[in-house]
This record gives structure tokens, C-alpha cells and sequence, in this order.
């Protein structure tokens, strides 16, 4: 287990790496630069500006500086907030984005993983039907139509919630978390499902049965664990998509966090930072991947034993 | 007075294709401290019906829809599901046919036997434990303090089912419901079960229901017996009766279908002494790599060690041993589907080992192979006629004009309607499937045939037809076949000489009569003590 834990954090790196490398390259071969702005630029100072960030400098030598401060855990200065680093805003607005995602992940979880179950024990009769069509509406309605249509329902005619901010009103948290968890919920819901029917129909169900156990008992101590392994699976994917997903719902409920700078960095041609919330996005999408991957292993004693 | 009492059972299964009676009318009835078997073919719903008194059976589909089953005074058929599950692990236990798959993987073996007796008898976890350890040493397993928190992949076959055992029996019940208890298992480990369960059984005064395809098996274990043939019950009476007077023409037919003699008839054409197929100091190995980088290692298995066998034009070798003993990876190397790691295999005087890949193409027609299962080594997606003209065209042995007339002669030869030429796989019966399966590889007119368990999928009627089917066609296009199986009587009844192997090697060789009546090898005396035949002295 240890092992296995350290030889995907030292594979890790070079994935980092190329993330590093390609993101650098793309966003300079995009057209414009950080400076351009609808009024032009006079060319002196443009000039400056380029020599004050090394912008004049060859591209190698500009990429192997950035990694030498990367590594010394530099993200450099933001080239359209002169007054703030990377660094800065990023420690700002990422505990609001993680919390955004824990919730909505929690939801996801919750609302999935129990219509999931509740769908598989009666196939095919109405509590199968209800929960897995509201699963496909979800699957299908992207954030930015539920937000608003949450919106409109929840805040402005029942007048229930908040529709804006974060931590400002109480219950003010709810609805975003509900409209980034909702898709994934439904996901989660689909595929527990499944793996409740297949676990349901091996034979030490029937021998759990046979023994004269609860059906609750069944379900929750011999079909549970064997059925989670598809959700664990998706599981570090969806946190990875909850995280960059949450820019949209961020931008609809107006939440200071991380997303409303990523987007308007890749508007501004904002180099720095662009690649520094890349890379801390690369950086967690990869840590979940591990985490699922190493819940896997620890779910089924039959890899937990192999060294 | 009976312990169990099932009178006129009646249980369908309502699909979308239509109703389906798994049972029809049944009635048995168990005395106490008895074993009752239950004999019959796949599909004779002798598992249903025992599934049905316990509510088991999936539902929907399965519904059981009239009948009786007093159980100590109790009819379990109306029994609420709280009621039933009372006596379901406490009165009643059941051990299922695959002990690979019937524990959770997930959850320890110790955990999965003091479950029962924590539900039930509402026992603290201190003597649920103590009680548990006792119930596994009871069954034999060693160091049972130790195996306690191990998972059921830490077991072997034999001692997962032995768990299994000791799981059904921890609360006492006074009822064992077995269903094939030992059919997954090689035949000396199935003895040792059998011997476990017959002890249990006299120990606890226990009344036992066994349900079986083996007839052996059912002879050696039951006193009364209950015979089954497409849900109904054709014929009951103590084992004596049924196995040795049979009434019932299914019943006699089940007990004829026994290979239980020698081979019927031998060649008759000239069998020459010159060998056609010879296997020299053939050894095939699996690498397994462990770690990663610098602590790589390899590990290397022996699948095949050393084996040196020869056969003659026309001759049947039937190659016995348990799971694991390399029979099939020999059958494998010879055909050079794993490839062997030193060795030779001369078939006519041609080193197959050495042939440049298109040159073994070509020679790959004169040595064919018949699986196991038919359904999995047939495509479901090709027609009949498909499956059989295609070795014809590739290896060009007939050409297009004349397809049609050598795959009906095939079609004739398996003995097969020519008119079910048109239709799939999934469209036939087990028995046909494994028919189409002899006639692909009779296709390419091959001169050696590789059969790898190739009855071993099939009722007991329909293996001694396939079995008469293979004699007749080594006879008819002189074939020489490697038969492999772990099934001795089978051998026994098809093969001219007979090899063992285990653990890579063969260790004993020999005409085949020789080997079965004066074994050598102790290894070979161990098989052949194994094997449950219908002998008056085990019924008693």
C-alpha cells in the first residue's frame, strides 16, 4: 500500500511537468498578450512593460526561470493585478472554492448514493423509476440552467433562500452547493445502482440471506462494500470536475472564489496566472485521483494483502 | 414423524418470454437424522425447490404458487419474512456449490461466522468469537485463532467450502440443505468434504438434504433418495431401490448413462507402433513480476515440468488430474497456443517448437481443439454454417462451389439436423453446442485432436452421448486424441492408455485398464479412492 502510494506521487511529477510546459506554451502561442487593451498601448511603455515581467526574454529562458521560482514555491506576480502575486489571490479565493466543493460533493454523495440504493432493491417498479428519472434530468441539465431555475423557484418566488454570496446570509451556501452537486449526484445515483444490482445477485448475498439476516443487514454489511467500487472509481474524477466546475456556479451566485479570477485570467491573457491556478488545479485533480484509487485498494482485502 | 414435509410445490417464474414452471407438483419428505437426496440434470428444478421453502428464489420473477412445507409444526410457506428468517441460519442452514463465491470477499471469515450467532442468539462478541474458533476447528481448519481474521481469498476451494460448513452449522440447526456441495471441487478434496459432512451429520443427528447431479455421490451420501427430471419427481425410494432396481425409464436412463466400464470397443483398424505425436522433456513456465524499478523481481510458476509422453496413430491418451496440475496448459503447448519455454513436440516428424509463425499457420490444420465450454468458444454472433465454413475456405479445403455438401457431411457426421445449419450458438442445447464445436474442428480434417474437459459442462445423459460421438469419429477418420480431464470414470471409458499428472508432471503412465485396476503411484491411488461409483455397500 505504502508502496503503491509512493510510486504514483513520484509519477506524479512528471505530469505536473508537462502540465507546467504545455499550459506555458499554449497560452503564448494564443493571440494577444497581457497587455493589449482596447485603447492601445503606447510603445514605449509596452516595451517597458515586457522588460519589467522578462516578456522580451527568448521562451526558454522565461519557462526555466518560471520553473526556478515554482519550484522555490513562486507563482510569480499577476501581470493584470500589479499590486497582488498569484500566490495572493490564490490564497484568497481557494478556501471559499474548496468548501463550494465539499459541499456540493457531500450532496452529490448523499442524494446519490442513497436513491441509488433505495432504486436498486425494488428494479424495474415505481422506486426504481422515480429516482432514476430524476437522476437522467439531472445528468442532463447542465449547472448554468439548474442555478437559475433554483434561483427562480427557491429565492425569488418561494423567497425561501439566498440567492447570492457566500457566508454573508444564513443559508446562503445552499443553493450553490445544490446546483454544482446536483449532475454529480445524479452520476452517483446511476452507478450505485448498478453496482447494487450486480453485488445483489452474487452468491453470498444468497448465503447472507440463507444465514436469516435483515434485508437491511444484507443490503448494508454485504452488498454496500462491494457495490461502492464504481462510485469510488468516479469518485476522484467528480471532485476534480466539482473543482473546476464550480467556476460557472461561482459566477452565477456572485462567490469570491477561485473561479472568477481563472476566467477572467484567460480573458486577460494573464500568464502567471493562468499557469498558477492550472497548476494548483493539476495538483488537486491528480491528489483525488490518488485518494480514490488508494480507497479502492483498501475496499478490496484481496489487493490490500499484495505488497 | 417427518422433519420436513413438502407436499405438491408448485413454483413459476413469470419472465417477459412467458411462464416457466421450475417446479411442478413436487412433494418429498426428510425424517429426522436422515439424508435425503435429490438427483437430477440441470434444469430439473431440484435447487428451485429448495430455494422455494426457504423464500429464496429471486422475486420477481420466481413465485411459488401453491403447496406446503411443515417444518416442526410449521408451514414455512405462509411464514411472514421475520418468521421465516428466524428459522432461516437457526433451524435451517445451506451450503451453496461454488464456496468461491458463496462468502463475501469483503468482510473476514470471522466476521461472516459470528454474524449468525450475533443475530440469532444475540451473543456478545466474546463468546460469538469463542464459539466461532470451535466451529472452525470442528471442521478442520488449522490454527483457527489465526484464520479467524483472515479473507476468504486466503482459502483454498476445499476450505472455503469446509467454512462455509461450519457457518451453516453454528447455530445447530436440525436441517442442512446442501446444494452441490462438492460439484466446484477436485475429487480428493470433494471426498474429504463428503467424509466432513457425513461425520457432522452423525455427530449432531442431523437430517441432511443433498442435492446432486453425481450420482456416485448421491449413492455414497443418501438414504433415501428423490429423483427429479424437468421439475416434476419421478421417483422416490431408499438409494438401494432407485440407484439399483430403477423403475422409472429417466432414472434408468440416468444410470446407464454412467461411464462406469472400460472402453467399449477398441480400434479396429491397424494401430501402427510408430509414434505420431511425441513430447520430449516439454516444459512450459508463467513469470510473474513483482515490485516495481529497482526491487523487480520474477517469479517464475512451472505449469508444465518436464513432461515426456507419446502417442500413436489412432490412440486416445486420456490425461487425468486435479485443477492446477497442468493438463490444460500441456494441451496448450502442444498446439503452441502458450508457448513452451524448452522441449519438443514432434507430430509426423515436424518439430512444432520450432515453427516460424505462417509455417505453424498452416500446420495448425492438422491438430485441432475442442473446449470445455462450447458456448464460450463458439462466436454467438456467427451462424453454424458459418463457424464451419470458415476453417473450410481459409485453409482452402474444399472449394466455395462445393461448402454447402461438406459442412451438411459434417452436419451428418456430429449428427446434427441438417436444416439447424442457419441458426446461432444460443439456439442450441449444451449438448448440440459442444456437437457444432467437434464439427469446427473436424472442419479442417485435422489428424490430431487436442479435447480439454470437453464433457465435463454436461449432464450426465448427454456426456455419455458425446462420448460415443467421439469414439465413433477417432474410429471413422482414425484421429489420435490428447483427452483431458479430471473426471476418472469418463477417462476410463474413452482412453486406450491413460497419463497422471500433478503439480506439472506426470507420474504415472500406462494402458489404461492397468492404471485403473493396479495403480502405482500413491498419488494415482488417492484419485482413484476418491471416486464415489455406485456400489451397493455405500447405499446400505
Amino acid at each position: 500500500m505504502l508502496r503503491i502510494f509512493l510510486q504514483r506521487c513520484l509519477s506524479a511529477i512528471p505530469v505536473l511537468f508537462l502540465v507546467v510546459l504545455f499550459t506555458f506554451i499554449l497560452i503564448r502561442l494564443a493571440p494577444g498578450g497581457p497587455f493589449d487593451d482596447e485603447r492601445a498601448v503606447p510603445p514605449q511603455v509596452l516595451e517597458n512593460l515586457n522588460k519589467r515581467y522578462h516578456l522580451d526574454d527568448p521562451i526558454h529562458v522565461q519557462f526555466f526561470d518560471y520553473v526556478k521560482h515554482l519550484l522555490q514555491g513562486d507563482f510569480g506576480p499577476s501581470f493584470k493585478y500589479p499590486s497582488r502575486t498569484v500566490t495572493e489571490v490564490i490564497y484568497a479565493g481557494i478556501p471559499v472554492t474548496l468548501e463550494l466543493s465539499l459541499y456540493a460533493f457531500l450532496v452529490a454523495l448523499v442524494f446519490g448514493i442513497t436513491s441509488g440504493v433505495i432504486a436498486s432493491l425494488k428494479p424495474n417498479t415505481l422506486q426504481d423509476y422515480v429516482p432514476m428519472s430524476a437522476a437522467m434530468i439531472g445528468i442532463c441539465l447542465p449547472s448554468f440552467v439548474l442555478g437559475p431555475l433554483l434561483i427562480l423557484v427557491f429565492g425569488i418566488q418561494l423567497d425561501w433562500l439566498p440567492v447570492s454570496g457566500w457566508g454573508v446570509t444564513p443559508g446562503d451556501k445552499i443553493l450553490p452547493s445544490i446546483t454544482l452537486g446536483a449532475g454529480y449526484a445524479a452520476y452517483l445515483a446511476r452507478l450505485s445502482r448498478g453496482g447494487m444490482l450486480e453485488t445483489l445477485s452474487q452468491d453470498y448475498i444468497r448465503t447472507a440471506r440463507a444465514k436469516g439476516l435483515s434485508g437491511w443487514r444484507v443490503v448494508f454489511h454485504h452488498a454496500l462494500r462491494g457495490a461502492l467500487a464504481p462510485v469510488v472509481s468516479f469518485a476522484g474524477p467528480a471532485v476534480a470536475g466539482l473543482l473546476s466546475g464550480s467556476f460557472v456556479v461561482e459566477t452565477i451566485y456572485q462567490i469570491p472564489g477561485l473561479g472568477r479570477f481563472y476566467l477572467q485570467a484567460a480573458f486577460n491573457r494573464d500568464y502567471t496566472m493562468i499557469l498558477g491556478m492550472t497548476i494548483l488545479f493539476a495538483f488537486l485533480i491528480i491528489i483525488c485521483n490518488l485518494l480514490a484509487d488508494l480507497l479502492l485498494l483498501w475496499l478490496n482485502p484481496k489487493l490490500r494483502g499484495r505488497k | 414423524m417427518a422433519l420436513l414435509c413438502v407436499e405438491n410445490l408448485t413454483t413459476r417464474f413469470h419472465t417477459r418470454d412467458g411462464i416457466i414452471t421450475a417446479v411442478d407438483n413436487v412433494s418429498f419428505a426428510i425424517e429426522p437424522g436422515k439424508v435425503l437426496g435429490i438427483v437430477g440434470e440441470s434444469g430439473s428444478g431440484k435447487s428451485v425447490a429448495c430455494y422455494s421453502i426457504m423464500g429464496l428464489i429471486p422475486s420477481p420473477p420466481g413465485r411459488v404458487e401453491q403447496g406446503s412445507a411443515e417444518f416442526m409444526g410449521q408451514d414455512l410457506l405462509t411464514l411472514s419474512p421475520g418468521q421465516l428468517r428466524r428459522i432461516r441460519g437457526q433451524k435451517i442452514g445451506m451450503i451453496f456449490q461454488d464456496p468461491m463465491t458463496s462468502l463475501n470477499p469483503f468482510v473476514t471469515i470471522g466476521d461472516q461466522l459470528m454474524e449468525s450467532l450475533r443475530v440469532h442468539k444475540g451473543m456478545s462478541k466474546k463468546d460469538a468469537r469463542k464459539r466461532a474458533i470451535a466451529a472452525l476447528e470442528e471442521v478442520g481448519i488449522r490454527e483457527p485463532e489465526r484464520r479467524f481474521n483472515s479473507y476468504p481469498h486466503e482459502f483454498s476451494g476445499g476450505m472455503r467450502q469446509r467454512v462455509m460448513i461450519a457457518m451453516a452449522l453454528i447455530n445447530e440447526p436440525d436441517l442442512l440443505i446442501a446444494d452441490e456441495p462438492t460439484t466446484a471441487l477436485d475429487v480428493t478434496v470433494q471426498a474429504q468434504i463428503l467424509d466432513l459432512i457425513k461425520r457432522l451429520q452423525s455427530e449432531h443427528n442431523l437430517s441432511v438434504i443433498f442435492i446432486s447431479h453425481d450420482l456416485g455421490v448421491v449413492a455414497h451420501m443418501a438414504d433415501h433418495v428423490v429423483v427429479m427430471q424437468k421439475g416434476k419427481v419421478v421417483e422416490t425410494g431408499s438409494a438401494d431401490q432407485v440407484f439399483f432396481s430403477p423403475q422409472h425409464p429417466y432414472t434408468q436412463k440416468l444410470v446407464e448413462s454412467l461411464p462406469t466400464t472400460a472402453k467399449p470397443y477398441s480400434p479396429q483398424f491397424q494401430k501402427d507402433d510408430k509414434p505420431f505425436l511425441r513430447i520430449k522433456n516439454l516444459r512450459t513456465e508463467f513469470s510473474r513480476q513483482h515490485g516495481f524499478l529497482f526491487w523487480k523481481k520474477w517469479f517464475h510458476v512451472r505449469a508444465v515440468d518436464d513432461v515426456t509422453l507419446t502417442l500413436r496413430k489412432g490412440e486416445i491418451l486420456g490425461l487425468v488430474g486435479e485443477s492446477g496440475s497442468g493438463k490444460s496448459t500441456l494441451g496448450r503447448s502442444i498446439m503452441r497456443l502458450v508457448e513452451p519455454r524448452s522441449g519438443e513436440v514432434l507430430l509426423d516428424g515436424v518439430n512444432l517448437t520450432e515453427l516460424e509463425p505462417k509455417r505453424l499457420r498452416q500446420a495448425r490444420r492438422d491438430f485441432q481443439m475442442i473446449f470445455q465450454d462450447p458456448y464460450a468458444s463458439l462466436n454467438p454472433r456467427m451462424t453454424v454454417f458459418d463457424a464451419l465454413a470458415e476453417p473450410l475456405l481459409i485453409h482452402r479445403i474444399v472449394p466455395p462451389s462445393q461448402i454447402l455438401s461438406a459442412v451438411n457431411q459434417l452436419m451428418d457426421d456430429v449428427g446434427l439436423d441438417r436444416r439447424m445449419v442457419r441458426k446461432y450458438p444460443h439456439e442450441f442445447s449444451g449438448g448440440q453446442r459442444q456437437r457444432v464445436a467437434i464439427a469446427r474442428a473436424l472442419a479442417v480434417r485435422p489428424q490430431l485432436i487436442i479435447a480439454d474437459e470437453p464433457v465435463s459442462a454436461l449432464d450426465v445423459t448427454i456426456q455419455a452421448q458425446i462420448l460415443e460421438l467421439l469414439l465413433q469419429l477417432t474410429q471413422k477418420y482414425q484421429l489420435t486424441m490428447l483427452f483431458i480431464s479430471h473426471d476418472l470414470s469418463v477417462v476410463r471409458y474413452v482412453a486406450d492408455r491413460v497419463a497422471v499428472m500433478q503439480q506439472g508432471k506426470i507420474v504415472e503412465e500406462g494402458e489404461a485398464e492397468a492404471i485403473f485396476s493396479n495403480p502405482q503411484h500413491p498419488y494415482t491411488r488417492a484419485l482413484l479412492n476418491a471416486v464415489h461409483h455406485l456400489k451397493k455397500t455405500d447405499a446400505a
